[in-house]
């Protein structure tokens, strides 16, 4: 009977919700696998998330520091290497984000384990774990598996699986010291930085026009706002927007940007990326148009207009104005 | 400062009906178009931008089939000084077989700092960067948005979730997973293409390098693909743009939205 571990993501003393997200696949998968969950705590003195921890799983390591309080992917790297030769677990789950993505894949060439990154699923067929993965941005999904090995590492995109806080385990708690040999890492966090508020809140808005790359050039911006403003709506976008500075990063949806949750979500021009979707998952209504009917937003939107972005515009203005 | 690039040539899917190939391992790819992977053409600009501002060379990497210099030769045409294309042959690539060629090709190259993307845009592995840099014993960070070098050591950002930054500072030598919006990526001409021709362009086998059969065996590997499954998904809006419109409107005044 091995192990599962569950590597815990925290900023500030909380939790984020991809940790919550992760106990319930694990815990799903200990069933199948008849594994016991271990949550794995890396972080500053007494984090106030221990005791709520123990009830997700079957036992919660905390390595605390005063060093470990803001997160450093050296030191957590050095750390799970120890204690996966340790434990042996058969499979590690990371969350696959920044962070995630900084510790996860030197991870897995340390311990030699192999790695899938951002998978939607975890599966066990034959004995045997495999995962699902989307590529092409979602347009296709992808089913891996893993050369064979003592021990397997994950990250689990966020959103996947759900946040469900449920359960009735009474772990226990194992503290440990840092290890006095770590080597010296090479990074040193500084500080938090929070990106400046804007001329408007996107996050207050009942509806919103959305722009994505479809929107073509810069000019066509200002035909979008004109919409957003005749509908009494707030102009928003996808990341390509801002990255071209069409538009300033507070008008940015998703997962680097802001969570939105209008009444309605007019997404224009947008292909719906996992990063850009997570961000609309508290919209009421969300109407996509979009040029490709293979587009993944369609997945995720209420009702989808297969046509081009500027006709539909068009014939709204022209309703509006009528 | 020297700098060493690595990038992708990648398939661009938008607005593409996507073919599963017969084998199911991969999509068709013979009627796609392919362009540099988004996150590099951030990356190779902002390893231009350090040259011309702390001088120093800059070498762009792929590993990839002959077709994919065509990013090489961008790379150069954006200054880039030297281009190397590991040629992989029949090879299975995974961010374990690609992260351990580069290391091997990056250690015969003078670098102070390694870019890469933060992910390839068919793959999406978002893995190859980070590995690369275990098997160098590079520091490193990932989902960099700024970079600012100051003798041996920069100042940057690392982009986290909710528009928030972590500023760190970082020991070269480093690698660097680079994120999308850190520049403006310059515009690339054909003449400028030609005028970087002249420009090496070294190709490499990947039998050369002297790596194990370890070394170049995939990790993880793709059983399957599939299209995803049919789940609900949306209510499709028939109709030419006027009935649309009015639909649309329709729909947003029952939500509750005054227009
Ligand atoms: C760490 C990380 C964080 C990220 N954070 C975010 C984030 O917060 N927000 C975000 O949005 N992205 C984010 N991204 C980027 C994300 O992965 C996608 O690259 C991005 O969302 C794509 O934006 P898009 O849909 O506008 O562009 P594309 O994917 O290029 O899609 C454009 C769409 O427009 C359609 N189209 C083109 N022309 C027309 C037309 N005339 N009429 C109708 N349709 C048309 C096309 O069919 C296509 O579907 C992040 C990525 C990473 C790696
Ligand atoms: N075949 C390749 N040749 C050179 N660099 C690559 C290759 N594949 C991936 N990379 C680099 O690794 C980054 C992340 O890719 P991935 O981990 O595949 O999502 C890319 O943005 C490139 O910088």
């Amino acid at each position: 009977m091995g192990e599962i571990f569950v590597v815990v993501e925290h900023r500030d003393g909380e939790l984020r919700e991809i940790t919550q997200q992760m106990l319930w696949k694990a815990n799903e998968l200990c069933q199948s696998l008849s594994n016991t969950l271990t949550a794995v705590i890396i972080g500053g003195k007494d984090e106030p998330f221990i005791q709520e921890l123990t009830e997700r799983a079957d036992r919660v390591i905390v390595v605390e520091d005063e060093r470990l309080k803001d997160f450093n992917g050296d030191y957590y790297k050095e750390i799970l290497y120890r204690l996966i030769q340790e434990r042996h677990p058969l499979l590690t789950m990371i969350g696959h984000t920044p962070w995630g993505m900084d510790f996860g894949p030197p991870l897995s060439i340390k311990t030699g384990f192999p790695i899938a990154t951002d998978c939607v699923d975890i599966l066990v067929e034959d004995g045997r774990l495999k995962a699902v993965r989307q590529i092409y941005t979602g347009k296709l999904f992808s089913k891996v598996s893993f050369k064979e090995s003592d021990g397997y590492l994950i990250t689990v995109r966020s959103g996947a699986f759900p946040p469900d806080k449920a359960g009735e385990h009474k772990g226990e708690v194992i503290k440990q010291e840092m290890p006095a040999d770590l080597p010296e890492v090479g990074k040193e966090f500084i500080a938090f930085e929070e990106a400046a508020a804007g001329e408007v809140d996107i996050t207050q808005a009942d509806l919103l026009v959305s722009i994505g790359r479809g929107i073509g050039e810069e000019d066509n911006v200002a035909i979008a706002k004109e919409l957003a403003d005749m509908m009494g709506g707030v102009l928003s976008c996808s990341r390509p927007v801002v990255d071209k500075n069409w538009l300033p990063k507070y008008h940015q949806v998703g997962t680097s940007g802001k969570s939105v949750k209008p009444k309605v979500y007019l997404a224009l021009g947008i292909s719906g990326a996992f990063q850009h979707v997570a961000g609309i998952s508290g919209a009421g209504t969300i109407i996509a148009v979009n040029k490709d009917k293979k587009a993944p937003i369609f997945r995720v939107a209420d009702y989808g207009v297969v046509d081009d972005l500027f006709k539909i515009v068009d014939a709204l203005k022209e309703r509006l104005a009528a | 400062m020297d700098i060493v690039v690595c990038v992708k040539r990648v398939p661009l899917t938008q607005e593409v009906d996507l073919e599963i190939d017969p084998q199911k391992k991969e999509v068709r790819k013979d009627m796609l178009a392919y362009s540099i992977n988004e996150w590099d053409n951030y990356a190779i600009e902002e390893a231009v931008l350090l040259k011309e501002k702390f001088g120093g060379d800059v070498t762009a990497v792929t590993v990839g089939v002959e077709d994919d210099e065509e990013v090489l030769r961008r790379c150069l045409a954006m200054g880039a000084d030297r281009a190397i294309r590991v040629e992989p042959g029949d090879l299975s690539l995974d961010p374990f077989v690609i992260s351990r060629i580069l290391a091997e090709v990056i250690k015969g190259v003078k670098h102070d700092l390694v870019l890469t993307g933060v992910q390839a845009d068919d793959v999406n592995d978002g893995a190859v960067g980070t590995m690369l840099a275990e098997h160098l014993g590079l520091n490193h960070a990932a989902v960099v948005t700024r970079v600012e070098p100051e003798g041996n050591e920069a100042t940057i950002h690392i982009e986290l979730e909710g528009g928030t930054d972590e500023v760190s500072k970082i020991k070269f030598p480093a690698l660097l997973s680079i994120q999308t919006g850190i520049n403006e990526p310059r515009y690339v001409s054909i003449m400028g293409i030609r005028k970087a021709a002249k420009k090496e362009l070294k190709v490499v086998k990947v039998e050369e390098l002297g790596l194990s059969e370890d070394d170049l065996t995939p990790w993880v590997s793709v059983d399957e693909v599939f299209l995803p499954p049919e789940t609900e998904g949306a209510e499709i809006i028939e109709g030419d743009p006027g009935t649309v419109a009015e639909e649309i409107l329709r729909i947003i005044k029952e939500k509750g939205v005054s227009t």
